[in-house]
């Protein structure tokens, strides 16, 4: 059996293996180094690298997002953190206008192999402007692949994939997971392709899709649902782009419904697609309309109240299941 | 980096306005240790950022402001000054409890206070993001041919950003009466400042764009009051902006989640920083000037900490929003689409 690590962990120890595999890896962001990462992802690597390839940054997002497309442009392959997702906002300039179009536009003479990481979503009572779940924005720009991990092996295997990529990659870690244990494989060789989903719970009655946090919510309502009866197979997409539309289908075959569970504001969310994704290729499995639960259509308030009405829950997601029937 | 503190000169203020000064910081201080205490408590949570240290800052500037009339705008860190703008103590301590006597009913919290009555643009949480916004107000009095001068206050990492570097060019190219008052704390959360300042002589960045740029204490009060009033005047005789680095201290974490000074900075130098702590400092002016007693000074901490203490009293007395209001105030004439 493999070792037992946190997301955080295992999120660290993937950047550390691919550091020690390839010398043009190298990772930046804001307090990463000396400080130890406000999440403690990058912990001990500023020690063990040093100031050349662990970076610190000023306060300086859209600078040095650009500065890494442009090492990554001309032969390095960065990692770069957002202290959280929401302050990559500031840089959607860099990734969305330039990242994002590079190997297009230069006719696929370039490419920016690197990874944009960091937490994305709702923590708690971090107010309005620190709760963004980001990740469906990105996955509306070809040009990008978005990943959105929700158990430690899969935020491993997916890590190192996305950092040999040789393609943007927003890799986006629900602050709510970093504490979330799991077990990595004991091969050292272990990845995870990117658009690949996969099943987290089987199940017959209804599938339950969703990505990031989410799956534990969705564990956590399939779980009440046995007990009542009903038998929810939990899709975890893993990867919004390029998104694994077989493996959502497949499911959907055999359990004739779903509901499409996302963090994001759930009008024109990254769910949408999934479902209307279904609706299109299921139509004749469909024993009921898709549904979709999403996070309310507000900024995310700061009273923990108010925040808890935004966030979607296993009861959120009964609720919708309700519906169903 | 402070200039040394002055040999004990004739004390400028009037004995009831030092007092009052004193008593100010002393206020701002009760307020922010009261602050840490709900935080530990639980009944403040997510990212909260206090002023100690930095008081003299605050109170010194504030002076120089016409209450109800001059713009004040500021980041996260965002207490002290709508305190010390006539703000109701109670409503920001309900705010960052995230109560509904709160200045914004829960909905913002410490980082996002708000009182526009008083002229107090906020509490903002995107690092620099509220530069502009700052010029934007000071547009807007220039427009309106009003002669209200806008403070915006930024830290030293905040100074890096881009749009700080646009906000200057355009205030100076189009004559905004605002004032850029850094508050070099020589801390961005735990990046010092020689780590992410090329030149850690903040103020010389205003020089290329054309605007008046200087450096001074911000651990001494008096100082501080004394070039706040000048610059003020200037800013409002001239309607042009105007750049000020002050240089202060905070003395805790970044945040109150920030329990790693040590990764950043050594007991010593919080030691030696300590003996310029702004309210000793005057202090010991006072006392020396024959302007106080330590026994008057004792009693207005006491006075001060009981005021405080009534003010989290009757913030924790009020309730937490209803569910309901989730929906209110996203838009001022409509609701958005409802439910999960
Ligand atoms: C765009 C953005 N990037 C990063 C952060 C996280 N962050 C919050 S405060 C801070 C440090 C800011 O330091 P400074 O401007 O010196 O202000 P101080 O906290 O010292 O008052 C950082 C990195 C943020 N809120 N926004
Ligand atoms: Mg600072």
């Amino acid at each position: 059996m493999g070792v037992e690590l946190t997301y955080r962990d295992a999120v660290a120890k993937a950047i550390v293996d691919e550091m020690n595999r390839d010398d043009s890896v190298y990772i930046m962001g804001e307090d990463i180094g000396r400080y130890q990462g406000t999440f403690r992802v990058t912990q001990g690597m500023f020690d063990d690298y040093g100031p050349k390839r662990v970076i610190d940054t000023p306060i300086t997002e859209a600078g040095f997002t650009g500065i890494a497309i442009g090492s990554a442009m001309s032969g390095l392959r960065p990692i770069v953190e957002m202290m959280t997702m929401s302050f990559s906002i500031l840089a959607l300039d860099q990734i969305l206008n330039h990242a994002a179009k590079v190997h297009y536009m230069t006719g696929g003479q370039a490419s920016v192999p690197m990874v944009i990481r960091g937490p994305g979503g709702a923590a708690k009572q971090l107010s309005a402007q620190h709760s963004h779940s980001l990740e469906g924005w990105f996955a509306h720009c070809p040009g990008l692949k978005v990943v959105a991990p929700s158990t430690p092996e899969c935020a491993y295997g997916l890590f190192k994939t996305s950092v040999r990529d040789d393609n943007p990659v927003i890799f986006t870690e629900n602050p709510g997971l970093y504490t979330v244990k799991g077990e990595l494989p004991d091969d050292d060789d272990f990845t995870v392709p990117i658009g690949k989903a996969r099943i987290a719970r089987e199940g017959t009655d209804m599938s339950l899709v969703c990505y990031s946090r989410m799956v534990h919510v969705c564990l956590e309502a399939a779980e009440r649902l046995a007990e009542q009866g009903i038998s929810a197979e939990v899709v975890d997409v893993r990867s919004l782009l390029p998104l694994d539309m077989e493996t959502i289908s497949a499911s959907v075959a055999k359990t004739n419904r779903a509901v499409v569970v996302y963090e994001d504001w759930k009008f024109g969310g990254f769910g949408g697609e999934i479902a209307s994704r279904i609706g299109e290729e299921c139509f004749d499995d469909l024993d009921a309309p898709v549904l979709r639960v999403g996070g309310l259509n507000v900024p995310t308030p700061y009273s923990r109240v108010l925040e808890l009405e935004c966030i979607p829950s296993a009861d959120s997601v009964l609720a919708a299941v309700e519906r169903l029937s | 980096m402070a200039k040394a503190a002055k040999a004990p000169k004739e004390l400028s203020e009037t004995p009831e306005k030092l007092i009052d000064l004193y008593r100010q910081m002393v206020f701002i201080r009760f307020f922010e240790k009261k602050c840490n205490f709900a935080y530990r408590q639980g009944k403040i949570g997510g990212y909260m950022h206090t002023y100690i240290g930095m008081e003299a800052t605050g109170v010194g500037f504030n002076e120089a402001l016409r209450p109800g009339w001059d713009n004040v705008i500021t980041a996260y860190r965002d207490h002290a000054q709508p305190l010390l703008m006539g703000s109701d103590p109670l409503k920001v301590m309900a705010e960052t409890m995230g109560r509904v006597d709160g200045y914004s009913n829960g909905k913002g919290g410490s980082m996002h206070i708000y009182d526009f009555e008083n002229r107090f643009f906020g509490g903002w949480g995107i690092v620099g993001g509220h530069i502009p916004i700052g010029t934007g107000v000071a547009f807007t009095a220039k427009y309106k041919k009003e002669d209200r001068v806008t403070v915006c206050y930024l830290g030293d990492g905040a100074a890096n950003q881009g749009v700080v570097f646009e906000s200057y060019n355009m205030a100076a190219l189009w004559d905004l009466p605002i004032i850029y008052a850094i508050e070099n704390n020589e801390f961005a959360m735990g990046t010092r400042l020689e780590y992410h300042a090329s030149d850690t002589e903040l103020y010389k960045r205003g020089i290329p764009f054309g605007i008046k740029s200087e450096r001074i204490d911000g651990m001494d009060v008096l100082q501080v009051k004394e070039d706040a009033a000048r610059i003020v005047e200037w800013v409002r005789e001239n309607q042009k902006p105007y750049l000020v680095e002050i240089m202060n201290y905070r003395y805790e974490g970044h945040g109150a989640a920030d329990n790693d000074r040590q990764l950043y900075r050594t007991k010593e130098e919080e030691e030696e920083a300590m003996l310029r702590d702004p309210i000793g400092r005057l202090a010991r002016q006072m006392v020396d000037a024959g302007a106080a007693t330590e026994a008057d000074l004792e009693k207005i901490d006491d006075e001060e900490e009981e005021r405080v203490e009534v003010i989290f009293e009757q913030a924790d007395a009020s309730p937490h929003p209803d569910p309901s209001e989730v929906y209110d105030h996203v838009y001022t004439d409509m609701t958005p689409e409802m439910g999960h």
